[in-house]
């Protein structure tokens, strides 16, 4: 089938003569950019297209695929370093150079590597989608499991295992039907799945503040909501690095290209706390950045989260980090004014509320079709207009996702990093979380974290009062805690990314260091009420110690040292 | 190919709309002959079968249906050549200082193409300023993009110009170059920007693209482009470390909603469309270093925030896109202190990965938290003077508050062409630091104090 372009207006283009069906993938012009049919009215339907058109003309061919965008699904997916429509950056490097120019097609997945693929099904077997007939090592800690397509079943004729490429056929079906390790799934369209569990598990990522105050659950969705500037993308980057989970997608959503190439550089080098190989090996990065077309950043979070449905599926715990939703929202509405939609909120499209839903819809902990248990944790940023967050996107956000991490750019100005509000945050997950809490961290957790929340909430109220009067004017307990509070930010909630022992912590340090601030808090308060004097107990060196006890590679040999110190100071004051 | 339509059906504002054309293709380069024998550029916005649109960079005064349209049947280019080099250009392009036309090694599409964030190197070469503001606090790196935020009546064009005058990599002799390209700037900053290049010598090594204030708005669209272009070209051809300075982006904007309106878009926030993020980022994001090649594009744009207001879209967007921002102060202004930069709201993304050990010095980065710290609480103290007195405030607050007057005193102030090396930087901050008592020095790791702090150190 062949048509032709009618109309050229940037990233859009009208096509006439051939009859596509919605979301089918077309090529336009003569160089066969790569587009999508959103809208079709008459005998012209409306492209949208995912490489620059200038210089494209009224009259050029355009030819229909008749399928829609679609990825390839198979091993060699991670290590990958995509653009928004799955095409390996390195590829698109070596053909095209160091610019990205347009008019090339480049495959999802290496066709020439070879695998090693070992049946684990075997002839005469009933399968059906979702089944696993094989496995292939992708990378030296996750087990690639090759899964029947969920459309296709029946009885196994053929089946070996040994060296293939990812398009050869590796098991036949009594119909006749041949699989290859590569299966095709269109972006738009959710991986089923037999059924929707509830999220047990904490999403431990060794940020003290996430996992002590606002846990995430695997399977869960969480949003980062911040101005410029207050370390949205740092946040996102430390949750890639040290989530643990299996497999991490990060999709760089429309941001900047230096940031990106700063991922690309790190991650190869990090090691996965949980296994010591390099971090890229359970990563799937997916780049496009703010000046590449419009149309393929919003194409870039429905194939990242395909990826990760896949995964899911062969039962791997898997993150995606979506930065910044914000970003593919901004796709969406200028491909709907140049559509010349009627627009809703603030120039958004009026089904921007539905979009965001179903994708963060797309998270979740599940039993997949083969019976796996697997989850999707999505942790998505926000980059509200001047830190604004009445504005559209954070609200529609705010209505589906469970976890709410509020950047504040007043922490971040001051260099409390993560800068993220501990007032204004929640996570709806805490409740159903404690069990898991107690049984792994230890049970007075649950209690130490509550007591730290019902602090930093009294401490801002006394801030209010010492903004009128002056924190001398305070009772001495009252001074006291704000000390406590004072300890409690800046020796627990703040956490040095850069720092090599800062940068994770693990749930043991977390706990023991929560419970020396209020350890110290503790023996303060009986050591004031039998009539020590505030500035003495103030000037104790053991709770300076503490402050940089979280630096220390020996962490539980320094703490237990300032603990005894403390509580030998203790003992000289009296009173305890 | 040189087809002169005579069909022009409407014209309103900068767009004129004609029929009856061969297929014309979208973004190309228009000729327009006017009946009175000048001729005008336009470039193709929309293209179909039956209707094209043409923006005119020159503005359609003088045009009517009688005018002759000629698509030139390629995109906008811009003739590159290293001879570009103290040359001054118009805003499209063209000669304005009496010299002879360019001689083009090549001619370049004005659009760019995104580079491949896969051949990015990520930035790490620190730019030494000689401004403490800049090179302690928010170290400036090559291949960065790093705007000023300024206001009206602010000495922004000093501070770029001192950035110009005195950057460079330490230890190193490399080619540079300057790119400047004025976007609906007056003729008196222009001629105050002239000056300073001729007087520094620096114009040599510079190109210039001049669009003025009265210029027509539309070519400020491509104005940024064109130099944009000519840096690349210098950087990746001839491997300069080349430092763009576009000033003002907030023209720059204006133009984009003007063409925006004339085009009866449906308009974003305030009136700007709605694709100002892509654009901007179209400018923006050409600045980097790619593995394998010598040069590198570094940006610094000025732009002015209209009302101070760091939330207008401008602003709003562009920091959403740059690795962080430069934001200059009106009360430190007033205060007479230059360079008047409020280091709070000011950021620089790339920071961690240009400072330390081997590129600055080991301590650079607790210093520049310690002081930031330092120099919020000081000025959140300052409110609660004003309602409580300065007798009310502890012994330790009032330390903190002395060290924020300290602050901006000793390190923000400098002399116009005090160039600071960066060790000067980190002498005068760990003098003032060591007037707090070294328990609030939190941020800062014992190893570096011993080694640093004026009372350790062993001389």
């Amino acid at each position: 089938m062949k048509g032709e372009i009618y109309r050229v207006a940037g990233p859009v283009v009208t096509i006439m003569g051939i009859k596509p069906k919605m979301y089918d993938v077309v090529h336009v012009g003569n160089e066969g950019l790569m587009g999508e049919v959103i809208k079709i009215e008459g005998d012209k339907a409306t492209v949208q297209v995912y490489e620059d058109t200038s210089g494209v003309k009224p009259g050029e061919p355009v030819v229909n695929t008749g399928m829609s965008l679609s990825v390839e699904l198979g091993p060699g997916l991670l290590e990958s370093i995509y653009d928004g429509i799955q095409r390996p950056l390195k590829v698109l490097q070596e053909q095209m150079g160091d610019f990205i120019q347009r008019g090339v097609t480049a495959d999802g997945l290496d066709r020439e590597r070879v695998w090693d693929f070992k049946a684990v099904a075997s002839v005469g077997d009933v399968v059906e989608g979702g089944d696993v007939i094989g496995v292939v090592q992708e990378t030296m800690n996750v087990e690639h499991k090759i899964m029947v397509p969920p459309t296709v079943s029946g009885t196994i004729k053929d089946v070996r295992s040994g060296d293939f490429k990812v398009d050869d056929t590796v098991c036949t079906l009594e119909d006749g039907t041949e699989l290859s390790m590569v299966q095709k799934w269109p972006v738009r369209l959710p991986r089923p799945v037999t059924k929707k569990l509830m999220p047990t598990k904490p999403l431990i990522t060794g940020q003290r503040i996430l996992d002590g105050l606002f846990p995430v659950a695997k399977g869960g969705t969480a949003a980062i909501p911040g101005p410029f500037g207050s370390g949205k993308t740092v946040t996102q980057q430390q949750l890639a690095k040290w989530s643990d989970t299996d497999i991490v997608v990060y999709i760089g959503c429309g941001e900047r290209g230096n940031e990106m190439a700063d991922v690309l550089n790190e991650f190869p080098e990090l090691q996965d706390p949980k296994t010591g190989r390099p971090l890229m090996e359970r990563t799937v990065l997916i780049a496009n950045t703010s000046n590449m077309p419009v149309a393929a950043r919003e194409a870039s979070v429905y194939t990242g989260i395909t990826i990760a449905e896949y995964y899911r599926d062969m039962g791997y715990d898997v993150s995606l980090m979506a930065d910044s939703t914000s970003r593919w929202a901004e796709a969406m509405r200028e491909i709907s004014s140049r559509l010349e939609e009627m627009p809703g909120e603030e120039g958004y499209p009026a089904y921007l509320s539905a979009r965001l839903s179903e994708f963060y819809e797309r998270a979740g902990c599940v039993h997949s079709l083969s019976g796996e248990e697997g989850s999707i944790t999505v942790i998505g940023a926000v980059s509200p207009p001047g830190g604004d967050f009445s504005e559209p996107v954070t609200q529609n956000t705010l209505r589906i996702v469970k976890v709410f991490w509020a950047l504040d750019a007043k922490l971040a100005q001051r260099r409390h990093f993560p800068s993220i509000n501990w007032l204004t945050s929640y996570s709806l997950y805490t409740e159903g979380l404690s069990g898991w809490f107690g049984e792994n961290v230890s049970p007075e957790w649950v209690s130490l974290r509550n007591n730290a929340m019902d602090m930093l909430q009294q401490e801002s109220e006394l801030q209010e009062i010492v903004q009128l009067v002056g924190s001398d004017a305070l009772p001495e307990n009252q001074q006291l805690i704000l000390e406590i509070c004072r300890m409690l930010r800046e020796y627990f909630l703040q956490q040095n990314a850069f720092h090599p022992v800062d940068t994770y912590c693990s749930f043991d340090k977390q706990y023991k260091l929560l419970k020396s601030i209020s350890t110290y808090g503790d023996k303060a308060m009986i050591a004031l009420e039998s009539g020590i004097p505030m500035s003495e107990i103030l000037a104790l060196e053991s709770k300076d110690d503490l402050a940089k006890v979280k630096f220390e590679e020996d962490f539980d040999g320094v703490l237990n040292e300032v603990l005894a110190k403390m509580d030998k100071e203790f003992a000289k004051l009296g009173g305890n | 190919m040189t087809k002169e339509y005579k069909t022009i059906t409407e014209i309103a504002g900068p767009l004129i709309f004609l029929e009856k054309t061969e297929p014309v293709g979208y973004g190309e380069l228009v000729h327009i002959n006017l009946p009175d024998g000048t001729t005008k550029r336009g470039q193709v916005l929309d293209s179909s079968a039956d209707v094209v649109a043409v923006q005119v960079f020159e503005g359609t005064g003088g045009l009517n249906e009688e005018s002759g349209v000629v698509f030139s049947g390629e995109t906008i280019k811009l003739p590159v050549s290293k001879d570009m080099l103290g040359r001054i250009l118009s805003g499209s392009g063209e000669p304005l200082d009496g010299g002879p036309s360019i001689i083009p090694e090549d001619r370049v599409d004005v659009n760019g193409a995104s580079m491949n964030p896969y051949s990015r190197m990520p930035p790490e070469d620190f730019i030494q300023t000689g401004i403490s503001t800049i090179d302690g606090t928010n170290t400036l790196v090559r291949g960065q993009k790093l705007p000023i935020f300024s206001g009206s009546g602010l000495p922004h064009n000093e501070i770029a110009l001192q950035i110009a005058r005195q950057a460079k990599v330490p230890g190193s002799d490399e080619d540079f170059a300057v790119v400047f390209a004025a976007m609906g700037i007056t003729n008196e900053e222009a001629q105050y920007f002239m000056q300073d290049f001729e007087k520094t010598g620096a114009l040599e090594r510079a190109v210039v693209f001049l669009n003025l204030a009265d210029d027509p708005a539309v070519e400020r669209i491509v104005t940024p482009r064109m130099a944009l272009t000519a840096a690349e070209y210098l950087a990746y051809e001839h491997d300069m470390h080349v430092l763009v300075i576009l000033t003002d982006i907030t023209n720059y904007c204006e133009a984009l909603r003007q063409m925006g309106a004339a085009r009866e878009e449906v308009p974003g926030r305030r009136g700007y469309p709605g694709y100002m993020y892509t654009d901007l980022a179209s400018l923006y994001e050409r600045a980097g270093v790619i593995k394998g090649l010598k040069g590198s594009v570094t940006q610094f744009s000025i732009l002015t925030m209209p009302g101070d207001d760091i939330t207008h879209p401008i602003p709003d967007l562009s920091g959403y896109i740059t690795e962080g921002q430069i934001v200059v102060s009106r009360e430190l202004h007033r205060k007479g202190i230059y360079p008047p930069i409020n280091v709070l709201p000011s950021l620089s993304r790339l920071m961690n990965s240009g400072i330390g050990d081997g590129k600055t010095r080991d301590d650079h980065k607790a210093v520049s938290d310690q002081m930031y710290a330092g120099y919020a609480e000081g000025r959140d103290l300052r409110g609660l003077v004003a309602i409580v007195g300065k007798e009310a405030l502890s012994e330790r607050d009032q330390r903190i508050l002395e060290f924020a007057d300290l602050f901006e005193d000793r390190f923000v102030r400098q002399g116009r062409d005090e160039n600071r090396t960066i060790e000067d930087t980190l002498s005068v901050s760990w003098e003032i630091l060591s007037e707090l008592p070294e328990s609030l020095l939190t941020r800062i790791d014992n190893k570096y104090i011993d080694k640093y702090h004026p009372a350790h150190k062993s001389n």
